[in-house]
């Protein structure tokens, strides 16, 4: 095990997957001779050349659109979209054109691509480069979506992804390109679909994914270690499919459920997860599931509104306090 | 183009022609649902530029009035009626529909919906062509009306960016569903909207096979030459409204009547009378065959297969 970087095992997964491939590519903006603005595709241009590594225009719709017609003959693209703010521009495609390709034409094509984007709330990026938005892509049929919360996930949920013949997009986040972790030094490939424990507990399991993960582990320590509350994570590295299974099983052991994201409350992972614990284990319940998230507001530029928009560790303490009575 | 090939492609438009009117019948009659775009009118686009390329070789992506197109590249008549009908033996397993027609055993990559969505797939085709460095092209048929998408603009850059071997063929048919090229579109010359890219462009009338398949000739070998992408503007007329829920009050009888004068099947036909190598009686004949094969194989067919079985619902949504 070495320890590296988020962006260190985005890249790796990279290099391997087109040094083993010639049809896997990769392409988006700056992402060649500039080297990547997350440094994801760092030294590939040098290695691979332009017809595989594409610097493309800023036309995100139609660079995308171009992947997936690539797609259609088995090249597998690697696509960076720069910020999820400006997958708004492509959903058109990637929801139109690849989600769909493989069921209106009774399976006769399907779209092995691979959307890479970052999202969230870094520092003082104003309303239209802040904005998550997974729950949007993990709502449409088709398409699978996936989010790292860590190097070694990082690296293999990309080898897995560009080894799938489906579309998955691979939700990122501004802030954690330079987390370090242990990344295996063998090839490794993460699964697509379930969760995994982050941490076991027995009291309430904090559901999280990409940076809410951190926050429900630090949340869970100082459970423990000031109010004697065993907490468990539950990490969802896929957010579609959600692992239903592993949501039922988590909340029937311990009976009490707070789920934090970092999007905005309606329709999302919370409302979602939720929905599940409704139909899956309700009568396990011994209190009402609770949600932390954003505000309901484009996110401002000013630092002090913009912290008290995003939800951090305290707040998922304080959730879970309110579930036990303590609040 | 030898006459003994140019009376196949009659008998090819004839075809054509005849499953679209009696598409237009089985829609009347429920048999066919939901949005059905018809081509008459329009065929000497299609035929002109397929038989200048590669049918089955060369990879073909369009919009939703996808009919014909994916009958010319190889898809069996019976199975894009099956189709039409939603049923399981349909091209497309009677998932897709009319505006969704797939056949990628003869590389036709499908009938898209939205319009202008196939511009940026076409350069994704050429762009894996290019990768793997076989000689096919990637040919893209178009509306006129598609060229107002933003994907139009993005994707000419890019293809010529990329020197991508694509093919844009834009018939222009002059309304966008019901409103006329004059009051959508600040230049009604598309090809002339495409030298802001640096790509080779050309019209031509695209009611004459002869005239198109002479002009596709230049534009086919250009891309496959290597020489990047090029657009061919055909002017041309739909004879039908935009799809079947159209009543066509957005032009007059007048003007319609003017392009029927220049049906292009009857343009083919009676340049085949002119050189000898077709009589009215054998054009009849044919006209006969081709409805009699419809109506005994293609309608047939569609009409005896079974319905996809409800239980698959799912399947193929992921692999």
């Amino acid at each position: 095990m070495a320890e590296m970087m988020y962006w260190e095992g985005l890249q790796r997964a990279h290099d391997e997957e087109m040094a083993r491939d010639p049809l896997v590519i990769c392409m988006g903006e700056d992402i060649g001779v500039a080297g990547g603005t997350y440094k994801a595709t760092k030294g590939l241009y040098e290695k691979y050349g332009p017809l595989r590594v594409m610097d493309t225009p800023i036309s995100e719709n139609s660079y995308t659109g171009l992947g997936i017609g690539a797609s259609f003959l088995g090249v597998r693209p690697i696509i960076e979209i720069m910020s999820v703010n400006f997958a708004w521009l492509a959903m058109d495609q990637m929801f139109n054109s690849a989600a769909k390709v493989r069921y209106m034409s009774g399976g006769q094509l399907t779209a092995p691509v691979v959307f890479r984007s970052p999202g969230g709330s870094a520092h003082q990026l104003g309303a239209q480069h802040s904005a998550r938005m997974e729950k949007v892509f993990m709502g449409v049929a088709g398409l699978r979506v996936v989010t790292p919360s860590n190097p070694k996930q990082a690296y293999g949920l990309l080898k897995s992804a560009v080894r799938s013949d489906d579309p998955v997009f691979i939700y990122e986040h501004e802030l954690m390109y330079n987390m370090k972790g242990e990344v295996p030094d063998q090839e490794y490939f993460h699964p697509l679909e379930g969760s995994e424990i982050a941490r076991a507990g027995t009291d309430v399991t904090l559901f999280g994914y990409n940076i809410s993960v951190h926050w429900c582990l630090k949340a869970a320590e100082i459970l423990a270690t000031q109010y004697h509350i065993s907490a468990e994570v539950v990490d969802m590295y896929s957010l579609a499919p959600l692992d239903r299974a592993g949501i039922k099983k988590s909340v029937s052991k311990t009976h009490r459920a707070v789920i934090a994201e970092e999007d905005e409350a309606p329709c999302g992972v919370g409302s979602e997860v939720m929905a599940i614990i409704n139909e899956e284990c309700f009568f396990d319940l011994d209190a009402a599931p609770v949600r932390v998230h954003s505000a309901l507001v484009p996110q401002p530029y000013n630092h002090k509104l913009e912290m008290a928009a995003i939800p951090d560790h305290e707040d998922v303490v304080n959730a879970v306090l309110k579930l036990f009575g303590k609040a | 183009m030898k006459l003994e090939d140019k009376k196949r492609v009659l008998r090819e438009m004839v075809l054509a022609r005849r499953f679209e009117e009696r598409c237009y019948q089985a829609y009347i009659e429920r048999k066919i649902g939901g949005f059905l775009h018809l081509y008459p009118g329009q065929e000497a686009c299609c035929y002109g530029v397929m038989e200048a390329a590669r049918p089955g070789h060369d990879y073909v992506i369009t919009g939703y009035r996808d009919h014909v197109h994916a009958m010319k590249c190889g898809a069996d008549p019976k199975a894009v009626m099956a189709e039409l009908y939603g049923k399981e033996t349909g091209v497309s397993k009677g998932r897709g529909g009319s505006m969704h027609i797939f056949d990628a055993a003869h590389r036709f990559m499908g009938g898209y919906a939205l319009v202008g969505g196939p511009f940026p797939l076409a350069a994704g085709i050429a762009k894996a062509i290019q990768l793997k460095g076989g000689d096919e092209i990637s040919i893209c048929f178009l509306g006129d009306a598609a060229n107002n998408q933003g994907t139009f603009h993005e994707t000419l850059n890019m293809a010529a960016l990329y020197k991508l071997p694509v093919l844009f063929v834009c018939e222009n048919n002059q309304y966008g569903i019901g409103t006329a090229i004059d009051r959508s579109t600040a230049v009604l010359d598309q090809f002339k909207r495409v030298c802001g890219y640096d790509i080779q462009a050309s019209q031509c009338d695209g009611q004459d096979f002869d005239v198109v398949y002479e002009h596709a000739k230049k534009a086919v070998a250009h891309v496959r030459n290597g020489n990047g992408p090029y657009f061919l503007e055909l002017m041309t007329y739909r004879y039908r409204g935009h799809s079947m829920s159209d009543s066509r009050g957005y032009r007059t009888r007048e003007e319609e009547e003017l392009w029927k004068q220049r049906d292009p099947v009857f343009i083919l036909r009676d340049r085949l009378i002119d050189a000898k190598a077709l009589t009215l009686d054998e054009f009849s004949a044919m006209e006969k065959d081709v409805d009699n094969y419809i109506e005994n194989e293609v309608i047939k067919f569609a009409e005896e297969s079974p319905e996809p079985n409800v239980a698959e619902l799912e399947k193929y949504v992921l692999a």
